[in-house]
């Protein structure tokens, strides 16, 4: 089995709100993360799949297709967006750094043209990251 | 019907368990050196690290916990409350400090980047049933750079871990 990791950087703003909560609980728990006007990072995603390597190519899966679809499928969507305002996925929830990585993986699940998906890491900064492995028990 | 559907929305919201790492910088001295042995010994196990004047790292800390996404923040843990444990319980305690003077620590054991790895889990793991702001995120790694060339990692049991 070989764990193949392809990386892809996308740019994008948001905002931490829950309608739920007062205002007030919105600034205690968000903190500045709470402006509606949003704000914007540079996001790193590592997106690794595992395998067993074709004895006929030498591959897991062919880069290639492997960049074509995490362009489609992720970049696409998310790159140069306001998540809350442009993502449909995050109109119902918060677009933190924990649920951008799980709507990654499921916009990846049972797209990849060979191998499965391994593990989502997504950098929110240098300093800060989330790992994601699917659904587990 | 309808609960039931509200049950299965729960149970998938519930499974998904994220990770987060967050990384953190100290600044500490240290020497290696073991009491229990001569001195041309410590000289030869630790070599130029049994200087006895000591030397200076800029470690690197990695905190990883684990647990679901909270449906109501998006989050596995509040970051604010995970920064404020590891302000007191770490950095205030080991910033610019000599680690071989920090006794609680290091009175009876060598400040290796080993050893100070699972001094840093067993400090935060300590402090972690008294935090119920940190909910139920467990702790499940710590990662030391000593430097750019060596890391070091530990966790509660290494082979629950995913990677």
């Amino acid at each position: 089995m070989i764990y193949l990791t392809r990386k892809a950087e996308f740019s994008a703003s948001h905002y931490y709100h829950n309608p739920l909560f007062s205002s007030e609980q919105n600034a205690r728990l968000f903190g500045k993360c709470n402006n509606p006007n949003g704000h914007g990072h540079n996001y790193l995603l590592e997106v690794t799949v595992k395998g067993d390597v074709d004895p006929g190519t030498g591959m897991v899966l062919d880069l290639k297709q492997l960049k074509e679809v995490l362009n489609h499928e992720v970049l696409e969507v998310l790159d140069h967006r306001f998540l809350n305002h442009e993502v449909a996925a995050f109109a119902s929830r918060i677009p933190t750094t924990e649920n951008i990585a799980v709507e990654i993986w499921r916009m990846l699940e049972g797209k990849l043209p060979a191998g499965r998906l391994h593990r989502i890491r997504l950098y929110e900064t240098h300093d800060l990251f989330v790992d994601y492995y699917g659904e587990q028990g | 019907m309808r609960l039931c559907v509200l049950c299965a929305f729960v149970v998938k919201i519930m499974s998904s368990i994220a990770h987060l790492t967050r990384r953190y910088y100290f600044s500490a001295s240290h020497r290696l050196h073991n009491e229990a042995l001569g001195e041309e010994e410590n000289r030869r196990v630790y070599g130029k690290c049994n200087n006895p004047f000591g030397h200076g790292h800029n470690y690197a800390l990695e905190v990883t916990v684990g647990g679901a996404v909270e449906p109501a923040t998006g989050m596995v843990v509040n970051l604010a409350d995970l920064d404020r444990v590891v302000g007191e319980e770490i950095l205030e305690r080991f910033d610019h400090a000599n680690l071989n003077a920090c006794r609680e620590s290091f009175a009876s054991r060598v400040p290796t980047s080993e050893n100070l790895c699972q001094e840093i889990f067993r400090l935060l793991d300590d402090r972690w049933g008294r935090e119920p702001a940190l909910g139920n995120a467990r702790l499940e790694r710590v990662r030391i750079e000593e430097t750019s060339a060596n890391a070091f990692e530990c966790g509660p049991r290494s082979d629950n871990q995913p990677w």
